[in-house]
């Protein structure tokens, strides 16, 4: 592909341009752009429900956009045929919420799912290769299990590994923070790091977990109300001076974002005749 | 009354929307059915788990419904002084009609279940989401070798559930009730076609497999993943599938022997 520097030079992996998405008749993204600089860990943040899933189900073009583009790659992803998608898919992997590693397979051929499936090595190759991957993520002792036996910090590590498998060049998480325990949680916060620097990957992580994704995030967007609220670099978005900015990244249960869910009001509600 | 007849409607969309869903996945699976032969192991291991371990529920079944046929048989047949038919009179009954229905209605119950549920929950644990996102289409990795797998098996159980029947038959009428053996086989053997009756109950039950089948992983891979999404997919799969099944039975019936 072309690479799309633009003036302020930098390169861009993926493109999101006037994005928008219905659920329905329920709009989750009324108009987003983002971009994702190649080489980065670029962190999507938001409330829960905002659709952040979604956004990664539309790069990866499981879900296609109502209107507006999304380029990956320089490749409109909603444009692509079933092969060429497929193609694209490749070079990403994404990181389930909830590992969906496959529950009929061991750990090793979990990770050697994405080997077998799209290359011809000889299974000694792939033994070394998964072994290194497993290796990565500090696993290769656990090779033998099944996915029931594993924690669901150990989970989300063996799904990093097939993930990177395939030695892909972008890799999206889905929360990857959620329901850690302090200990996987480090451990997670430093492997994405790591081996988006190690590999040379481009990372993008959707999280509401601001003070860990804060941590290791090159940029961050914060989307709310299928809305891009704020972007900046981590430094740029604890100062902002945006008051949905400042609820968001210090935890405040009352501001822009109501406390109450829209309802009737209080009073009238209660004194209303069952 | 409006709001009546709108329901009608809606649920008569959401119907034929249903219907149409399920032929352009029955569709895909055909398309994806070439690339199986890359998988054979795949195929061996669902039927293993489709067919194989659908066996006991056939064979005892097909033993006990067999035993049922000899006694009701030479019950009504003894008043004639006609017991020797008893052997014509099990055989046909299992290979016409009781082999392909009650098989199908047992498979759907032990296999096509499982397979609505199995599937249903790869879909709920986003399994079959992760598959795509790395490049592997899970209706051909995961449904087609279990549609398959199913095909193949539902025609052999039947086979196997009427062999049983007519054993089960044979040692109740022959071994307790004192009918002829000789008499029990060379009448059966005389009056059991090959094509007018064997035939055509195999064709009932490869039809019955492919339904079934469909039916089951259509269920599975269209539930809502949650937990009640997949419980409601597990029971419609038995439910329209013992419709289906009885349903076309009487329409198969009606076109094969009702000349």
């Amino acid at each position: 592909m072309v690479n799309q520097e633009n003036d302020t030079g930098r390169d861009r992996l993926v493109e999101v341009r006037g994005l928008k998405f219905f659920r329905g008749s329920q709009p989750i993204f009324q108009g987003v752009d983002l971009d994702i600089e190649r080489g980065k860990v670029t962190a999507i943040l938001g409330p829960s429900g905002t659709g952040k899933t979604t956004l990664l189900r539309l790069i990866g073009g499981q879900l296609k956009p109502s209107a507006g583009t999304v380029h990956v790659d320089g490749q409109n992803v909603a444009r692509l045929n079933h092969g060429d998608l497929y193609e694209l898919r490749k070079k990403m992997g994404m990181l389930f919420q909830t590992g969906a590693l496959l529950t009929d397979l061991s750990v090793f051929e979990n990770v050697a799912f994405p080997l077998r499936e799209h290359t011809a090595l000889p299974e000694s190759m792939i033994r070394d290769l998964v072994l290194m991957k497993l290796h990565a993520v500090g696993l290769r002792g656990a090779r033998d299990l099944m996915p029931a036996q594993l924690s669901g910090g150990m989970a989300r590590r063996v799904a990093l590994a097939r993930a990177i498998a395939l030695d892909p060049v972008m890799i999206m998480y889905d929360e990857p923070f959620t329901g850690q325990d302090p200990i996987s949680m480090g451990v997670l916060v430093q492997l994405i790091r790591l081996l988006n620097d190690a590999l040379g990957l481009t990372s993008i992580i959707v999280s509401h977990d601001v003070a860990e994704t804060a941590t290791i995030a090159d940029y961050i967007y914060i989307v709310s109300g299928g809305l891009v609220v704020g972007a900046g670099t981590p430094e740029q978005m604890a100062q902002s001076e945006s008051r949905w900015v400042q609820q968001f990244m210090r935890g405040m249960p009352d501001g822009p974002v109501p406390f109450h869910y829209p309802a009737p009001d209080y009073l009238e509600d209660l004194l209303v005749e069952a | 009354m409006l709001t009546w007849i709108e329901r009608l409607g809606r649920e008569g969309l959401n119907f034929f929307e249903r219907l149409g869903r399920a032929n352009m996945f029955l569709l895909q699976l055909l398309i994806g059915m070439p690339g199986l032969l890359l998988r054979l192991r795949l195929l061996i291991l669902q039927t293993y788990s489709v067919g194989v371990l659908s066996l006991l529920i056939i064979v005892v079944s097909g033993m006990f419904v067999g035993m049922v046929l000899g006694l009701q048989g030479y019950n009504t047949l003894v008043d004639f002084g006609a017991e020797e038919s008893l052997g014509v009179a099990v055989a046909l009954s299992l290979v016409r009609e009781l082999g392909p229905v009650v098989s199908a209605l047992l498979f759907a119950g032990r296999a096509g279940s499982a397979l609505t549920a199995e599937i249903g929950l790869m879909k709920a644990t986003e399994q079959l989401s992760g598959m795509e996102m790395m490049a592997v289409d899970p209706v051909r990795r995961v449904v087609v070798p279990r549609f398959v797998a199913g095909c193949l098996s539902m025609p052999l159980l039947a086979a196997m559930f009427s062999a049983i029947g007519v054993f089960g038959g044979y040692f109740v009428g022959v071994g307790l009730l004192g009918v002829d053996s000789g008499a029990f086989w060379s009448q059966m053997q005389a009056k059991v076609d090959l094509y007018e009756d064997i035939l055509n109950g195999v064709i009932k039950s490869i039809v019955f497999g492919v339904v079934v089948t469909w039916i089951a992983v259509f269920e599975g891979y269209d539930a809502v993943p949650t937990a009640e999404g997949v419980s409601r997919a597990t029971t419609r799969t038995v439910v329209h599938s013992a419709l289906a099944v009885l349903g076309l039975d009487f329409v198969l019936t009606a076109l094969m022997f009702g000349d």
